[in-house]
């Protein structure tokens, strides 16, 4: 029973570790004012008046100003969809990968998924800075397309929306690859044979068979990526120009340029408030999928 | 026999057609009046299906090796070999997965070369049965019938009337992870027929099933291919399923057929020591043939033992080597020596297998030789006249067994 009781409470602890308490001060902190201080905010949890003097000193104002002013909820839907676009997009390119992978001789399997893989030996930064340097109007891509003769003047592709979508889909690929291969691999060759022996072609065999059976895993690819894409901050910031605009730069702005930990700290809530649906969304599709495999 | 009750087809009694019953599929009593039927001993019918020197290498590998072989409309043809013989190649390549290397494979006068599987009038029932996980038996029945674009009351009729020939309408809206492996198999069956095809292919249809429920299923089988007139090849390793079921057997090995007969003959008349030995169990005497009569000889075989007397329609000439194949049923077991049989021996009991209806001995005979006798346990256990180590004598008619050259 101790044992039992022991083994549980490992993760649980680290859960509220490394979640619930610094969310906690963070909620804190959304419910501050802003002050001109280390650290910038009011009220402190003094010992001496008490935890009551201490409550009443909080409120909503800043969650008001959030609803207040446009720039806020702007961000949160430019954030949306961007996150919707880059997932779709992320989507098309990684299905037929995954496909391919699923599909190769068994003994490359093994390696292909190593090359999935292997862009996560390299920090993420440099292979982002990796791109400001294919993507730049001196850039690789650009020198490639003039040299071929494709175009005469160079594409203007860094800091602008395009350039943000190819740095998500490029980055977050390997989330899509991942289960979309794990449900393609498990999938019956014969019951392609048998669609076909039914009277599918090619192609109607795979959106009525393969398409569905791989359900499962395209549902948790596409929260894999849309999840993190939503809070997503270094892409939008060093590919992205003015104009993108995303929830995660928003809060880093408060954060450091503003000097605003209050506000900061409310984007940050309602930030997860609104990741939460696809989370569980995303719990749901796994369970469901434990349960049909069972 | 009694028809389990999960058989609620017709109440006509089958009779099970083992090895040593009667050679046509016969309906209690009835039998006399059901014409034979033998298409392939017919010069002018046409088979459905023809294989024309059909060759069919994986790389290195011959999987089949310039085979030629007809099979006719309403036959249940049973490919029967181990694994690796290349019979399941020939199912793929009648269902239009694989193509021939060389030759060509008519079905109904037709060459099926450029034809893909999804435009062939052959279904297939799976070994694993492949029924779409996605969708609900009804679905899953439904699912070539919507390919073809079956106007949908139409459709509805069809599912229908597979439910009901399967037995699975109250099943119809479950999952096929909801259901038994019998109900799978079943399921399988009906989605495989539900199109009509001209040639129903059958890998290893039983192989998931217990032994109990695979012989209930395949009385069904013969049933439904029976009531619906479809012409059905099935793969099996199952030498057993491959007699009941069928109408013709052919025994395979390493790409090529080994024999085509009904299976009464294969079992009788086996054309090769390795057929002899692949169906059921049997004794191989070698030894040296003299002719000495027509189809009559005298085969010399172990040292210090009387030759035999076999007749057998073979061609042998003096002094040649041959191969004696006799059923361990057809050699008699005595304690006492019977007088006037044709071929006599004595020896010892070396072993018995006790399998509950019948016993098979194991004799030794002077030379070091065993010989299988197998015979009814009409008494009980307790009355047996011999058992281990006694001496014993085995007899058997000139006409118990076949002579074979190799």
């Amino acid at each position: 029973m101790m044992r039992r009781f022991t083994l549980i409470a490992v993760p649980y602890l680290w859960l509220l570790a490394l979640f619930l308490v610094p969310f906690v001060i963070v909620l804190k902190i959304s419910l501050s004012d802003v002050e001109l201080a280390r650290p910038p905010y009011a009220p402190h949890f003094d010992w001496a008046t008490g935890i009551w003097a201490f409550l009443s000193e909080l409120d909503f104002e800043n969650f008001t100003w959030l609803a207040e002013d446009d720039l806020y909820w702007k961000a949160y839907l430019s954030s949306l969809k961007i996150a919707v676009v880059s997932t779709f997009f992320t989507l098309l390119v990684g299905y037929p990968m995954a496909y391919a992978m699923a599909r190769a001789p068994q003994e490359w399997r093994a390696t292909l998924m190593m090359l999935v893989i292997l862009p996560f030996w390299t920090s993420f930064l440099i292979r982002v800075y990796a791109w400001m340097g294919i993507l730049s109007n001196e850039g690789f891509l650009n020198q490639f397309l003039m040299w071929t003769g494709v175009i005469s003047e160079p594409l203007t592709i860094l800091n602008t929306n395009a350039a943000v979508y190819i740095g998500i889909v490029y980055t977050y690929l390997p989330f899509m690859i991942l289960p979309i291969y794990a449900a393609l691999e498990r999938l019956d060759e014969s019951l392609i044979e048998a669609a076909e022996d039914l009277g599918c072609s090619r192609l109607s065999a795979f959106w009525l068979v393969t398409i569905p059976l791989s359900k499962t895993g395209i549902i948790a690819g596409c929260f894999l990526v849309f999840i993190p894409v939503l809070g997503e901050f270094v892409i939008p910031s060093l590919l992205g120009g003015s104009d993108t605009l995303m929830i995660g730069k928003v809060l880093w702005e408060e954060f450091f340029s503003n000097r605003d930990w209050p506000v900061a700290s409310a984007v940050a809530v309602v930030l997860l408030l609104l990741l939460i649906i696809p989370i569980v969304l995303f719990q749901r599709n796994q369970q469901k999928q434990q349960e049909a495999e069972q | 026999m009694l028809r389990p009750a999960l058989c609620l087809f017709a109440p006509k009694p089958l009779i099970a057609r083992g090895p040593s019953l009667a050679p046509v599929r016969t309906c209690g009593g009835r039998s006399l009046t059901i014409p034979v039927f033998e298409p392939w001993n017919d010069p002018e019918a046409k088979p459905l299906i023809q294989f024309q020197n059909v060759t069919k290498r994986f790389g290195d590998f011959t999987a089949i090796d310039d085979l030629t072989i007809g099979i006719y409309e309403k036959e249940f043809f049973a490919l029967l070999g181990p694994s690796g013989c290349g019979k399941t190649t020939m199912m793929r390549m009648l269902a239009g997965f694989e193509t021939p290397t060389e030759g060509s494979i008519y079905l109904a006068g037709q060459d099926m070369a450029p034809v893909p599987p999804n435009k062939r009038a052959t279904n297939m029932m799976f070994q694993s049965y492949a029924l779409f996980p996605h969708l609900s038996i009804w679905e899953n029945i439904a699912f070539g019938l919507k390919r073809e674009k079956m106007p949908k009351h139409d459709i509805n009729d069809r599912v229908e009337e597979m439910l009901r020939l399967t037995r699975l309408e109250k099943f119809a809206n479950r999952k096929p992870h909801q259901i038994s492996g019998g109900q799978r198999q079943r399921v399988a069956l009906a989605r495989s027929l539900a199109k009509h095809p001209k040639l129903l292919l059958l890998d290893e249809p039983l192989g998931a099933l217990d032994k109990k429920l695979r012989q209930d299923t395949q009385f069904e089988l013969m049933d439904i291919q029976e009531k619906t007139g479809t012409t059905f090849v099935i793969v099996t390793h199952d030498q057993e399923e491959a007699m009941t079921v069928a109408s013709r057997v052919a025994v395979m090995d390493h790409g090529k057929i080994i024999q085509v007969a009904t299976p009464d003959r294969i079992y009788e008349t086996p054309n090769s020591v390795y057929v002899a030995d692949f169906i059921g169990e049997v004794n191989i005497i070698d030894g040296t043939a003299t002719p000495n009569g027509p189809d009559s000889y005298s085969v010399a075989w172990k040292d210090g033992q009387a030759p035999l007397n076999v007749q057998s329609p073979a061609d042998f000439s003096e002094g040649q080597t041959c191969h004696l194949a006799i059923r361990p049923e057809k050699v008699t077991i005595n304690a006492e020596k019977p007088e006037g049989v044709d071929n006599l021996v004595q020896g010892k009991i070396l072993d018995i297998a006790y399998l509950g209806n019948i016993s098979t001995y194991h004799v030794e005979l002077p030379s070091g030789a065993v010989i299988k006798a197998q015979s009814a346990n009409t008494r009980r256990i307790s009355r047996r006249a011999f058992t281990w180590e006694d001496t014993v004598w085995l007899s058997w008619t000139a006409t118990a067994g076949v002579l074979l050259a190799e």
